[in-house]
């Protein structure tokens, strides 16, 4: 085999987790487990720059001629067999039309809230204007644009979201009415979901979201403690107590709920930062309130809030993710095993190359609603004037901005075309790149880092559940 | 038999340029994270 012009640091990845020593071919998304000969012979390949005569040569004063010969032909089958050792694919472009093909919503029902959460994105609720709810008339028409910007798409996707949706129930109730409706007419279907802070998540909502087959993503950063040093109330008292509560309610009338985000679902969604680096605590004690359906996110911070990570954090986090990884394994078909979001990797039925290409479809296929009707690339865009690509009543979208959120690919982002995880983080968070290095096409650092340490916990999963 | 080896999961990314595509998948918001619905 000739791999001296094969690129094995942006085309392969191999590291040790757990025992197991792990191999990832990135093109064509294939796991293995090596033993150590086999990892030791990659490894000579790549520091010999695919010179596969030499390589067999080192292994052999190491193994022996026969066992050299038994590795090099197995990684000879496995790249026969386009498992190992293949060529990216190159850019292909989403055969979707030039227009934007609007089909998911974040409808911004309330820019107000509640709880006044440290490190809130919307600035407490508000995005920084003016504390407000919107009206069924803004939320109508934003159903109707999004069942006729989807054009071919039958699934269409409407979240509510805020601030906090729930102060703002009775236009939930009758958006959720209009959208079935409406829907139906045009031979289409809606998925909605909503983002609480379970304040409100009383008897009555829940009924209606059960009813209503609503998804439901509730915020909780995990222990007491932890909790309520970032999630208060205005009057700046702890929100623990009432929260968990009512999302133990909530959770304990809930049937198996895919961990994919598939069908009707639900995920406890915590925040964690600089505070609680060891947030696998924090995840474990969500598992223990009965809440099987776990996710957990590093904080979107400024470097100078105190809540901030700092240098040094990442081999913290790292090892709580590992710790975490461990749990997750040991819980496995127990009463007490739980689903971590990140930690979903379905390798064989994962994302069709178009998809991890097209990223999360900010600006392009998903667009986020203000209160009063503005178009925004995503949630974490809205308040930012430069980047109102439209509105509801026009119906218009932006297409430049469309076409620059578009081209945002790992094709086009120096810093992707060469890293292992780019066919499964898509090129990050495009607002991350824009509030860290105000360029959507220059990842937000440590979210990388973060990504890859979550990725590879997955994969060592992977293995873990196959050979023991 | 292989005896080094073991392969987890045996994919193939370019495949799916062909039966991939339609765009009915959920909005991830990591798209690895996500399943194909076809």
């Amino acid at each position: 085999m000739d791999l001296r012009s094969y690129d094995f640091g942006a085309n392969l990845h191999w590291f040790e987790q757990g025992g197991q020593r792990i191999v990832l071919d990135v093109n064509s998304g294939s796991l293995h487990a090596f033993d150590l000969p086999a990892r030791e012979a990659l490894q000579r390949l790549a520091e010999c720059g695919g010179d596969w005569e030499r390589a067999i040569l080192l292994i052999a004063a190491k193994y022996g001629q026969m066992e050299a010969e038994e590795v090099f032909l197995e990684l000879e089958q496995l790249a026969e067999a386009e498992s190992l050792f293949t060529a990216d694919p190159g850019f292909v472009a989403p055969a979707y039309p030039r227009e934007p093909v609007i089909k998911a919503i974040c409808l911004h029902v309330a820019h107000d809230c509640n709880l006044r959460c440290e490190y809130c994105f919307a600035g407490t609720g508000d995005f920084g204007g003016e504390r407000s709810l919107m009206s069924s008339e803004v939320g109508k028409q934003a159903i109707r644009f999004v069942l006729e910007k989807s054009r071919h798409r039958r699934h269409c996707e409407v979240d509510f979201f805020g601030g906090e949706p729930l102060v703002n129930f009775r236009v939930v109730k009758e958006l959720v009415e209009f959208g079935r409706q409406e829907a139906a007419k045009a031979g289409k279907t809606i998925k909605f979901t909503l983002t609480t802070n379970a304040v409100l998540l009383n008897r009555q909502v829940r009924d209606f979201l059960a009813e209503n087959d609503i998804s439901v993503v509730l915020s909780l950063d995990g222990r007491p403690e932890v909790n309520d040093r970032m999630r208060p109330y205005a009057d700046g008292s702890g929100s623990y107590q009432e929260v968990a509560g009512n999302i133990k309610e909530f959770v304990s009338a809930q049937q198996n709920p895919s961990p994919y985000a598939v069908g009707t679902y639900y995920y406890v969604r915590g925040t964690y930062t600089h505070n609680n680096l060891d947030f696998d605590r924090d995840v474990l004690h969500m598992a223990g309130l009965g809440c099987k359906q776990v996710s957990v996110e590093p904080v979107v911070a400024a470097p100078d809030d105190p809540y901030a990570f700092r240098e040094g954090d990442l081999p913290v986090l790292a090892d709580s993710y590992d710790r975490l990884a461990d749990a997750y394994l040991a819980r496995r078909n127990t009463s007490e095993e739980f689903n971590f979001f990140h930690f979903n990797l379905e390798l064989g039925k994962g994302p069709c190359l178009p998809k991890r290409l097209s990223g999360c479809g900010a600006g392009h296929e998903y667009l986020a609603v203000s209160p009063d009707g503005s178009l925004y690339p995503c949630h974490q865009f809205v308040g930012k004037e430069e980047f109102k690509v439209g509105d509801v009543f026009s119906g218009k979208v932006d297409a430049a901005m469309a076409e620059k959120f578009r081209s945002a690919h790992v094709y086009n982002k120096p810093e992707c075309t060469k890293c292992w995880a780019r066919f499964f983080c898509s090129g990050g968070c495009h607002a991350a790149a824009y509030n860290f290095n105000a360029d959507i096409l220059k990842p937000y650092r440590l979210g990388c880092e973060l990504q890859r340490k979550r990725l590879e916990c997955a994969m060592y999963i992977k293995v873990k559940e196959a050979v023991g | 038999m292989p005896k080094h080896i073991v392969t987890i999961t045996k994919a193939n990314l370019k495949d799916t340029v062909k039966t991939g595509g339609c765009g009915e998948c959920q909005t991830s918001c990591t798209v690895g994270n996500q399943v194909c619905v076809k």
